[in-house]
Order: structure tokens, then C-alpha cells, then sequence
């Protein structure tokens, strides 16, 4: 499945998976936090309308 | 609609209300297309290009390297801009999307950084070396750094904004630095633009030019890399104010007693 490449096998697949990582972790953390901080001022805003 | 309407017009998303409402309208978009281009890039780079005469499979790493350092560029002119918006206009959403975008510069910078050494190491003998080109993106990570840095540390957010903007003005000169810096010094191990320079594309010079085999999957993923940018920026920005509003709402509570 994988190409043949050579004697640069580890330096190429160390660059992508270095890279998708990074990528990744920068889109998961992105979202994680996006959806942390919605779901918070949801309840900031429930509560102070609750208490007018 | 004259120009100078639509130059109004481009105001109103200065109104979080209207910047959250359209940006969640047009976000999937950009996900859906930048990760489709990004795979699409990626896999025909891997699997269906062929090794290159001189630097045989290690060619493969230019999808990642190019894309990655363009952006690592362009977040910091992006961020200038918005900082510029903050200084003359003080419209907040500017300045929170200059936050916003400097944690994915940073990841920009770091994966040009890496797989530049990564990709160094067997063909110039080495991980690193002061090149001009290096060394003024290793400066621009470490404004990144800085950046972030100053955000976190200053409490008052208008405050942190019209320094972090400074900053932001003064650590331009290394993203400019960073792409022309081997127009200015000949010397150093990185070699000059290949792709984005309009010749090498159409043909017209026989310098360093990037074969089209090589090209058009590159630039499917240099399109990928720009709209997952925009995808983060908008998605991070979101973040950015609804936390703001946080902070806003705690404060009337408390004032409220």
C-alpha cells in the first residue's frame, strides 16, 4: 500500500506524521474548547435571565 | 452597489451578533472543503506522484512544508490586518480574531520548521543552520510565542490588545523577512521561490522550476491549508467572543450583586 521510498522512508513518513499530528491536535483543541466555552455562556445566560 | 458601500458593508461584521451568524452559516463550507482538498492533496502527492531525480522520495514533503510555511506567513499579514483595524477603529472582533489566529500560525510555523529540518537532514547534511530564511522563521515563532504570551499576561483586554497589535506591527518586519529573505541574502543553505513565483509556474524561466507533476497537487493542497485557515480563524474567533461575552455577563452579575 505504501510506496516504496528508498532509503528516505523515515525521514518522509516522520515529516507526515509529525504534521498530521500537529494539524489535528490544532483542530481538536480548536473544537474542544469552541464547544466548552458555547456550553458556558449558555449557562451564564440561563442563569441571569432566571435571576432577571 | 458603490465601493464605498460595500466597504461599509464589510463593517458590519464587526457586530459579533452578525460575524457569529454568518460565520456559522458559511463554517461547514470551509471545513468540508479544506479537509476534502487537504486528503485530495495529500494522497495524490504520497501515493501517485513519482520520486524527484535529485532529491528522490523526500520530494513528498513539499505538500506539507510549502503549504504550512505560506500560512505560517500569511497568519502573521492576516493578524497585521486585523491589528491595524483594532488601532484605527477599535472594533473588538478584530482584535479577537488577531487572537484567534496567532495559535494556528504558531502550528503553521512549527510544522515549516519541522519538516524543513526533517527534510534538511539528508539533503544538506544537516538539521539546521543560521540560513537567513531559517533563522527569520525561527524569530517569527518565537513573536508567536511572545504574542500569545502577551495576551495571557495582561488581565485588561483592551489593554492587551493595543500592545499585542504593537507587537504584532513590529514582528511583521520577520514575516516579510521570512518570505524575501533569500531575495535580500544570497548566501544560506534554503533555496529561493519556486512555486509561488509566476514564472516557474507558466514556464517562462527554466530556473528552479517546480515540475507540474509536483505543482498541481501542491497547490491543491496550498488551497486546502488557506481554507482551513479561514475554517479555524472564523470557528477560533467564535470562541474568542462568545468568552469575551463571558466575561462581560460575570461582571454585570457581579456589579448586580
Amino acid at each position: 500500500m505504501i510506496p516504496d521510498l528508498g532509503k528516505y522512508g523515515d525521514t518522509v513518513l516522520s515529516s507526515y506524521a509529525v504534521s498530521i499530528v500537529l494539524l489535528v491536535a490544532l483542530i481538536v483543541f480548536s473544537v474542544m474548547r469552541g464547544r466548552k466555552v458555547r456550553a458556558e455562556m449558555e449557562r451564564v445566560e440561563q442563569r441571569m435571565s432566571r435571576n432577571g | 452597489m458603490s465601493i464605498a458601500a460595500k466597504a461599509n458593508a464589510l463593517w458590519e461584521y464587526a457586530n459579533p451578533r452578525k460575524f457569529l451568524a454568518t460565520s456559522e452559516r458559511v463554517l461547514p463550507f470551509f471545513w468540508i472543503v479544506s479537509i476534502t482538498c487537504i486528503v485530495v492533496g495529500l494522497v495524490w502527492g504520497f501515493f501517485f506522484t513519482p520520486d524527484d531525480y535529485k532529491q528522490g522520495s523526500t520530494v513528498k514533503i513539499i505538500y506539507l512544508h510549502v503549504p504550512a510555511a505560506l500560512m505560517a506567513i500569511n497568519c502573521w499579514l492576516m493578524m497585521l490586518a486585523t491589528s491595524l483595524v483594532w488601532l484605527v477603529r477599535r472594533h473588538h472582533v478584530s482584535a479577537l480574531a488577531a487572537r484567534a489566529a496567532a495559535p494556528i500560525g504558531i502550528v503553521m510555523t512549527l510544522i515549516a520548521l519541522l519538516t524543513g529540518a526533517i527534510w534538511g537532514q539528508p539533503m544538506w547534511g544537516t538539521w539546521w543552520a543560521w540560513d537567513p530564511r531559517l533563522t527569520s522563521f525561527l524569530i517569527l515563532f518565537l513573536f508567536y510565542l511572545g504574542y500569545v504570551a502577551l495576551w495571557e499576561a495582561i488581565e485588561d483586554p483592551d489593554t492587551a490588545a493595543d500592545l499585542t497589535s504593537v507587537l504584532c506591527l513590529v514582528g511583521s518586519v520577520f514575516a516579510i523577512l521570512s518570505r524575501y529573505a533569500v531575495n535580500f541574502w544570497n548566501q544560506g543553505l534554503h533555496q529561493g521561490a519556486s512555486v509561488m513565483r509566476a514564472g516557474a509556474v507558466t514556464g517562462a524561466d527554466t530556473e528552479e522550476k517546480v515540475s507540474n507533476i509536483f505543482f498541481y497537487p501542491l497547490l491543491i493542497c496550498i488551497i486546502g491549508f488557506v481554507l482551513l485557515f479561514i475554517a479555524l480563524v472564523l470557528y477560533r474567533t467564535g470562541t474568542e467572543i462568545r468568552a469575551r461575552r463571558i466575561k462581560a455577563l460575570l461582571a454585570r452579575e457581579r456589579v448586580g450583586g
